[in-house]
């Protein structure tokens, strides 16, 4: 099959991610959205490996996991964080770290 | 032992002394810490002395060493060197200082007796006989200034010995600041010679010296100009003079030891030293005799109408340096020589006696309220009588063969100095009368209240509350003066003893030096003088004693004046002050000297000051300069802040932007 397949979803995943990030208001959304982002990603490199023939790119795509595994525990934690005192859970309301 | 390990030793003694003091003082007595610096300066002196007895047991011509301990610095091709420089000169000069210091530290361990910092009194005192033997033993010009700057501290240290004085501190900054300015050019002195010479090192700079300067060529002139500069700041020489009277705010013997004996005789002997390239620059040498003939005259004409007993004193120093200055200027050099060992001795006497009598006055300096101390005090009379007897140069005392020898040597070089001869004897006849001013209206007449006090009790008057005699504030015991007690040498051994010794040599140091009869002083300098061409005119021994027979009359006259004036018709003083009242309040006010300075250069220096406070500081740097940028940096800032809203989406839309913008950029570029 050929590689543009596989880079056309990943560019289009990628993309609805970014938008995702940049409409949505719900910090549990935005989560999903860079979730989908990293795994564009990975699909990416897992067509590129496949294309070149070696193994760097799946293993490098195994790093992101990990890496986005990490980065979900993260905003989980904060966003229990912000729930627990009850603030509102609106990316935009939280906005204390203004210049 | 070689003469400079003698010479090393000499350094070594006053530095452990004062460091040993320092550090113990907690722990010490005042007693020993006396003992301590007295002790440390004695053996200073003996150690002078052996290096004295090696150098006579030399061949005339080799009696010059160098010593280096290590290098001090060494960059690209300058070699500094701690070194030392041991010859006739350094020698004589180490005997003199270490001499006197003995008797000032021995007269102090009385005097200083009840005062509460009389460790930081011993240590200071050490540590400026250590500075000087640095000055007068350095063997380069490096070192030289690190000693001729130490000095100027340790005076404005002892100066300012009762810091809680106003007028104390005040004086010892005015000291210091006109000492600095010495400073500066004997530093731009020594730039000049290393830029010229290469080097610092004296032989070298000696010896290269007549081969590289043409006889007054200009650099050679303003190197002696500059150094003239050091020499007369430090030595009190016009126009730098007006610190060394207000320095006798400092204890008696400092006035004693820094102001009379030793640091203000330094000038005399930086123009020994140099003397080679004096040679080189007759019109600096003539300039140089010309300013110590002005300032021996000035000095003597204001001291015939001061009434604070240690300021006359202080002027007749001044005014005897004038007269080593023009000696060493004009080639008389072993005569210069011997004047400043003479003077060392009857001036630090004279201080001493005076210092005896102020304390029996509980502090009070003005001649106005003593009489009758005479019958008081009858030790301190007799050894004031001696040394003011040497100052007047009566005849066979130290004076009368020291000064006349200067003034029989300007003559027998005859031309243009024939007037040193005529004005130094002017010079003289006011220095007899303003002696025997201070001798007739101290010591005769009526007894005063205090001295009475002395007569009756046999005790020293005590001020109920002590005060600054000059301001009329109260003093604060705690550090020291006036302290519990005064201390007079009629009651204090130590100083009968410094005294007693002083003006046995005050009256008899002179016959070391008797035309016709023999010449220690200048045999035993001659090496080091003899490549100058100057130092072969010699008065014959006729001459000599015409001078001297002149120089006995005028000092005989001059005491004559003096008991018409004071003793005979005391009327007459106060009926030629009223007629000549323009030219004793010109004289009384020190010749305006002070106030000039003040217009001519404090005041236009405060007016740049304040100029560059209100203006420059304002308008230039506060407003242009950092006023500007801060503005620039802060308008900045404002855009850039408003970037930060705190949104996150926002954020996240300058991240793609960015990302997107980029990859745009490289596409193009790409295609």
């Amino acid at each position: 099959m050929n590689i543009s397949w596989y880079i056309v979803l990943s560019a289009l995943l990628f993309t609805i991610g970014a938008i995702g990030i940049l409409v949505r208001r719900s910090p549990m959304v935005i989560l999903l959205c860079l979730e989908l982002m990293l795994n564009a990603g990975n699909l990416a490199l897992v067509a590129f490996s496949r294309e070149v023939g070696n193994a760097q790119g799946q293993v490098f795509a195994l790093v992101v996991m990990v890496v986005a595994a990490c980065e979900v525990v993260v905003g989980l934690g904060l966003i229990v964080a912000i729930f627990r005192r009850k603030l509102p859970l609106d990316v935009d309301d939280l906005r204390s770290l203004r210049g | 032992m070689s003469a400079t390990a003698w010479g090393w030793l000499v350094l070594l003694f006053p530095l452990a002394g004062s460091i040993l003091i320092a550090l113990s003082f907690r722990k010490t007595s005042w007693r020993t810490a006396g003992i301590i610096g007295t002790a440390a300066i004695g053996l200073a002196f003996v150690c002078g002395i052996l290096a004295l007895i090696k150098l006579l047991g030399e061949d005339p011509s080799s009696r010059h060493h160098a010593s280096s301990l290590w290098e001090y610095a060494s960059v690209a091709s300058l070699h500094i060197e701690l070194g030392i420089y041991v010859d006739p000169l350094s020698v004589f000069m180490v005997l003199v200082v270490t001499g006197v210091s003995t008797l000032i530290h021995l007269y102090s361990f009385g005097y200083m007796q009840s005062d509460q910092g009389y460790h930081r009194f011993f240590s200071y005192l050490n540590f400026f006989v250590f500075s000087m033997l640095l000055l007068v033993l350095a063997g380069n010009f490096v070192l030289l200034i690190v000693g001729w700057a130490f000095v100027g501290f340790a005076s404005y240290a002892l100066i300012s010995f009762w810091y809680r004085r106003t007028t104390a501190t005040r004086a010892g900054l005015k000291a210091f600041v006109i000492n600095v300015v010495g400073d500066i050019g004997l530093t731009l002195a020594a730039f000049l010679i290393f830029q010229q010479l290469h080097t610092f090192n004296y032989t070298e700079v000696f010896a290269k010296a007549p081969e590289t300067f043409h006889t007054n060529s200009w650099t050679v002139t303003a190197i002696c100009l500059l150094l003239l500069v050091g020499a007369f700041a430090k030595s009190a020489q016009l126009p730098f003079h007006t610190w060394l009277p207000d320095a006798m705010e400092g204890p008696t013997p400092v006035s004693s030891l820094i102001h009379a004996a030793t640091m203000v005789t330094a000038g005399v002997y930086l123009i020994a030293r140099t003397h080679v390239l004096f040679v080189l620059a007759p019109t600096a040498a003539d300039i140089a005799a010309f300013v110590g003939l002005a300032t021996l005259l000035v000095a003597a004409s204001i001291a015939l109408v001061m009434t604070d007993l240690k300021r006359a004193i202080a002027y007749s120093t001044m005014s005897q340096i004038g007269y080593m200055i023009v000696g060493v200027s004009i080639g008389a050099y072993s005569a210069g020589m011997f004047h400043l060992m003479t003077h060392a001795f009857f001036k630090a006497l004279l201080f001493m006696a005076a210092g005896s009598i102020i304390s029996a006055m509980a502090n009070e300096q003005n001649i106005d309220k003593m009489s009758g101390f005479g019958k008081a005090m009858k030790f301190t009379s007799v050894t004031m009588l001696c040394g003011a007897l040497a100052l007047a140069a009566f005849p066979f005392t130290s004076g009368f063969f020291s000064k006349d020898e200067i003034l029989a040597y300007a003559s027998a070089r005859g031309g243009m100095y024939l007037i040193f001869t005529i004005l130094g004897y002017f010079g003289a006849l006011l220095t007899a009368i303003y002696t025997f001013r201070l001798i007739f209206r101290v010591l005769r007449g009526d007894p005063c209240a205090e001295a009475q006090h002395l007569i009756d009790t046999g005790h020293v008057v005590h001020a109920h509350e002590p005060t600054n005699p000059k301001t009329g504030e109260v003093e604060d015991t705690d550090v020291g003066f006036p302290g519990a007690d005064h201390h007079i040498a009629e009651q204090s051994p130590p100083m009968k003893v410094a005294m007693g010794i002083l003006a046995f040599l005050a009256l008899f140091a002179g016959f070391i030096q008797v035309p016709g009869v023999d010449k220690a002083v200048t045999n035993f300098l001659n090496p080091v003088f003899a490549d100058s061409p100057l130092a072969s005119i010699e008065p014959s021994t006729t001459a000599s004693w015409v001078g001297l027979l002149i120089g006995g009359l005028i000092s005989v006259a001059g005491i004559g004046i003096a008991y018409y004036l004071y003793v005979a018709s005391p009327e007459t003083p106060r009926r030629l002050q009223e007629r000549f009242s323009a030219m004793h309040t010109f004289l009384y006010n020190k010749w305006y000297f002070d106030e000039a300075i003040d217009i001519l250069i404090v005041r236009p220096a405060l007016a740049i000051g304040r100029f560059a406070n209100n203006v420059f500081e304002r308008f230039v740097i506060d407003d242009a300069i950092t006023g500007g940028t801060e503005e620039v940096v802060g308008k900045a800032g404002q855009v850039v802040r408003g970037f930060q809203n705190g949104i996150v989406r926002t954020y996240g839309l300058f991240l793609i932007a960015g990302a997107v913008g980029l990859a745009l950029y490289f596409l193009i570029q790409q295609s």
